[in-house]
């Protein structure tokens, strides 16, 4: 079969999207940071890299935790969206 | 008015559900709260669920659970990046009550369990996060949710995972990349006769497949694929370190894998309608935090009660298990009035006693051999070859197996090193 691009993955699935961004993260942490793990270990490809600083968007996020664990420079202030917000998986 | 219950059951996973279902039963009064929509809303697993712990709770849950299939085969393969040899095993037992194994989709499983566990008197509310705990005189004496203060005797941390109660309660501090691993799934819609003719299924008999190798791109880790009622499952579990430090992403690694000459043609013309992800915490009795402490316990993959010897990865039933242990030591601890961390480390002591922490002890080195890459790259390798030559009729004089074992293993891996692994595997799994 075809491969399917994240977007088009991340299209299929349910989400209420919150008004919020529910991950904040520091960019000064970011800009002195060399591997950004962060462009790879999310499921959802949440981090992009931008000229010289991350983009970040939050709307496709799988809320795994993946990118506070990975994130060892602690740039990340991880939490989940407002309850009842976010993914919400009708298969799972 | 400030409410208070016997015990607050954080998330309605089947720890959680476990746990109030039991608590329920007994009498107790119990709020479980749940940050979905519903509960299974934040929830996936690969699919394979083992249930004797339901099974405890819930006699032939089967017959009535939304169950997409019961597991009627049970597939290996070892997979070369082209090549793939494969152990197929059936059993009758498999497709006789009571059941080895199940197919179960976790929207679906989770919220059905929660209505189990309204119908025997809990409540469950959805759409509520428990933010932290309250505090009074040294003991956690209920949960902060928003605005809201929800006080009871005791509280049961079963927010998976990522557990922010158990960090709140002081019990652990953070998890480390080579921890866990990352799950990430894709469901693929097919007609239900569509399915059943390419995996060769009957009635409501379905297939448990898993693979080790090329599939992970030969970093720790591994394949799946379970055929639901008219989807399938296919998905890669991979240690969460290694991504970071190859730079590969899981998404990527599936699209590959689900090109692979063995699987490609079964998966053709699905069509998506899901893609999710999600942590396991792989490191057993490594990373498992405190489990209670003065008014508070924590159950299921928050305790980090989760089984991986490469040939399974298991936490549901775990996280069953104990979660109906923590109810058991609730009850106890409500016949004495005692709800301090002396009275519920009999939670500890029944883990100890039940499969969960003697599995967990038993396989306590697995999580470290199965860090070893050569179990995902060179051996699958090995094995495939080594059943191509075997099977080749190529025109050419033949070899004895052992000579073309030896042959390709030349310059690869020398035959002491393979006799160590073999040592490290009987000592780990």
């Amino acid at each position: 079969m075809n491969q399917i691009r994240i977007e088009d993955k991340l299209a299929v699935n349910k989400y209420d999207i919150d008004r919020d961004v529910h991950i904040k993260f520091d960019e000064s942490i970011c800009r002195n940071c060399d591997r950004h793990p962060c462009l790879y270990i999310c499921p959802a490809v949440c981090f992009k890299l931008g000229e010289g600083h991350i983009i970040f968007s939050y709307e496709g996020c799988l809320e795994c935790g993946s990118c506070r664990i990975v994130c060892t420079k602690k740039a990340i202030d991880w939490r989940t969206p407002r309850p009842s917000f976010g993914i919400c998986y009708e298969f799972g | 008015m400030i409410q208070k219950f016997d015990a607050i059951i954080v998330g309605a996973g089947p720890a959680g559900c476990a746990c109030a279902f039991k608590l329920a039963q007994g009498g107790l009064s119990v709020l479980v709260i749940e940050r979905g929509k519903f509960p299974g809303a934040k929830n996936m697993w690969g699919g394979a669920f083992f249930g004797p712990g339901l099974g405890e709770l819930l006699p032939n849950f089967w017959s009535e659970a939304p169950v997409e299939r019961y597991i009627a085969r049970r597939k290996i393969s070892l997979l070369s990046r082209e090549d793939c040899l494969t152990v197929d095993f059936s059993s009758h037992k498999y497709s006789q009550s009571p059941y080895e194994g199940f197919i179960l989709l976790r929207s679906k499983f989770d919220r059905w369990f929660a209505n189990k566990v309204q119908e025997v008197g809990a409540i469950v509310a959805s759409g509520l996060q428990a933010d932290d705990v309250i505090r009074q005189d040294g003991k956690i004496v209920g949960i902060k949710a928003g605005s809201d203060q929800i006080l009871a005797d005791v509280v049961i941390a079963c927010d998976g995972v990522n557990s922010i109660l158990a960090q709140k309660a002081g019990l652990r501090g953070e998890i480390k990349p080579t921890e866990v691993k990352q799950g990430v799934k894709e469901v693929l819609r097919f007609s239900r006769k569509e399915l059943e003719q390419r995996f060769n299924l009957t009635g409501d008999g379905g297939l448990s497949w898993e693979f080790v190798g090329a599939c992970t791109g030969g970093l720790p880790g591994g394949g799946f694929i379970y055929t639901n009622k008219d989807s399938l499952s296919v998905g890669l579990v991979v240690q969460l370190n290694a991504l970071a430090e190859k730079q590969v992403r899981a998404t990527d690694l599936l699209e590959g894998f689900k090109q692979h000459p063995a699987i490609a043609g079964l998966l053709e013309g699905g069509k998506l309608i899901e893609y999710s992800g999600h942590l396991i915490p792989v490191s057993g009795i490594g990373m498992m935090p405190g489990l209670y402490a003065n008014g508070f316990l924590v159950a299921g993959d928050a305790a980090a009660l989760v089984i991986g010897t490469g040939l399974i990865l298991e936490g549901a039933n775990f996280a069953i298990a104990s979660g109906i242990a923590a109810a058991e030591t609730v009850m106890k601890a409500k016949e004495k009035n005692d709800f301090s961390a002396g009275s519920l480390a009999y939670y500890q002591k029944l883990l100890e006693k039940s499969f969960v922490l003697k599995d967990l002890k038993t396989f306590k080195k697995a999580p470290h051999f199965l860090e070893n890459q050569r179990i995902y790259t060179i051996y699958p390798e090995f094995a495939c070859n080594l059943a191509e030559k075997l099977f080749a009729s190529d025109g050419k004089p033949r070899k004895r197996a052992w000579h073309i074992l030896t042959e390709s293993m030349k310059g690869r891996v020398s035959l002491s090193q393979v006799a160590q692994d073999i040592i490290k595997a009987k000592e780990a799994i």
